[in-house]
């Protein structure tokens, strides 16, 4: 491609970003800040609640000595959390129901939002 | 043994159709088996690297690190590749001619496979960071059952090079003359998908919160957790629950690489591709 060519280029995919770019929002609302630890492959607690309609903040401990993958199909979430480190998962506003989770490098280790 | 497998396994099978299309998209450059090799080998660096340094990654810009680093690389690797097909279509013209002329090598030796070895070495990091990290708590955690778990990681590993090794000769089987147009549709939707997966890491860090409903719901009759599923998110960006921004991304993607090979191509684009041998 040449030196013209890319500058074409270029300015068109800086036009494309600058349209597509959508102004990174504040949450109006205040998040609900949910402690949850993982310990021996249990999630504890193993159920967490929620009041509906509100963001929630998931603050996730790891305190085994391997990496989790913390993954929720309903809550379309999947975030990988070091040994003995921590994850922060962003929740949008939820309907009332049972969101299950669970470790996708230990399918054994499950566990419940129960937003109400 | 068996979990262990199928874990690496599915991690995996991504990065290798991705690999696969990459070589069959290469296929005639010379030399084209070091640019891949690179990019995986970079990959695998960046993916050891990366897992190192998973939890200080987590914690930056407030827990959301991990998100935006996943949305930067598919934003990138998306670019490289529509950086590739609008140079394929601006250079097009000429290396149709030399592909009816049996010079293709020639003509296409040329090409710069750097974008391509991006998009390789981010489809290896992305998808390796969780196998080696994955491995690595087998082999530090304590216990007997150790060997049988890595030895099912490895028959993971082997698997997912056999998924590389299918895609790469199932595109072989596409006769010549359609390839060319056949891989820059191809390339388009892999990267339309990657602009949609970078969208949804950037809502997952709260960093894009701008139409995020939900506009179906099709995980009831083909969820993208499945084999099935999975390949189809690989190859053209398949969401079972997108949302409206997801969309609204996927479609400026397509639509900005077609009106960009458009405006590279030139006019005689169209015409070209009807006109059979």
């Amino acid at each position: 491609m040449h030196a013209q060519e890319f500058a074409r280029f270029v300015a068109a995919a800086s036009i494309a970003a600058a349209v597509l770019l959508p102004p990174g929002g504040a949450l109006a609302q205040q998040a609900v800040s949910l402690p949850l630890a993982v310990k021996n492959h249990r999630f504890e607690p193993a159920e967490i609640h929620a009041p509906a309609n509100r963001p929630i903040v998931l603050a996730i401990r790891n305190l085994d000595a391997a990496a989790i993958e913390f993954e929720s199909v309903s809550l379309r979430v999947e975030k990988v959390i070091a040994a003995n480190g921590q994850g922060v998962i962003n929740l949008r506003p939820l309907q009332p129901g049972r969101y299950n989770f669970f470790d996708d490098f230990h399918q054994e280790t499950q566990g419940t939002l129960v937003v109400r | 043994m068996l979990a262990a497998l199928i874990i690496v396994f599915r991690e995996i099978f991504e990065a290798g159709i991705v690999v696969g299309i990459v070589m069959a998209v290469t296929r005639t450059v010379a030399g084209r088996g070091w640019w891949v090799a690179s990019g995986v080998v970079s990959g695998v660096l960046g993916a050891s690297m990366v897992a190192v340094f998973t939890g200080a990654l987590s914690a930056a810009f407030d827990g959301a690190g991990q998100e935006l680093f996943n949305a930067a690389v598919l934003g990138l690797a998306a670019a490289m590749l529509v950086w590739h097909n609008v140079w394929m279509a601006s250079h097009g013209r000429e290396l149709a001619t030399h592909v009816r002329a049996a010079g293709e090598a020639v003509a296409a030796g040329s090409r710069p496979l750097i974008g391509l070895t991006v998009v390789v070495a981010v489809a290896v990091l992305r998808e390796g960071v969780e196998v080696v990290l994955f491995l690595y708590g087998i082999a530090a955690a304590d216990g007997g059952s150790n060997l049988a778990l890595l030895a099912g990681g490895f028959a993971g590993l082997v698997l997912g090079t056999l998924v590389c090794l299918l895609t790469y000769l199932g595109m072989l089987r596409i006769p010549g003359r359609y390839l060319f147009g056949t891989t820059s549709l191809l390339l388009a939707f892999l990267a339309a998908g990657m602009a949609a997966q970078a969208t949804a890491f950037l809502e997952q860090a709260n960093a894009v919160t701008a139409l995020d409903a939900i506009v179906w719901d099709s995980s009831w009759i083909l969820p993208d957790r499945n084999l099935v599923g999975r390949a189809l998110h690989t190859l053209v960006g398949y969401s079972d629950r997108p949302t409206a921004m997801e969309l609204v991304v996927y479609a400026t993607t397509l639509a900005t690489i077609f009106m960009l090979m458009r405006w590279f191509g030139g006019q005689k684009a169209s015409p070209r591709r009807a006109a059979p041998g």
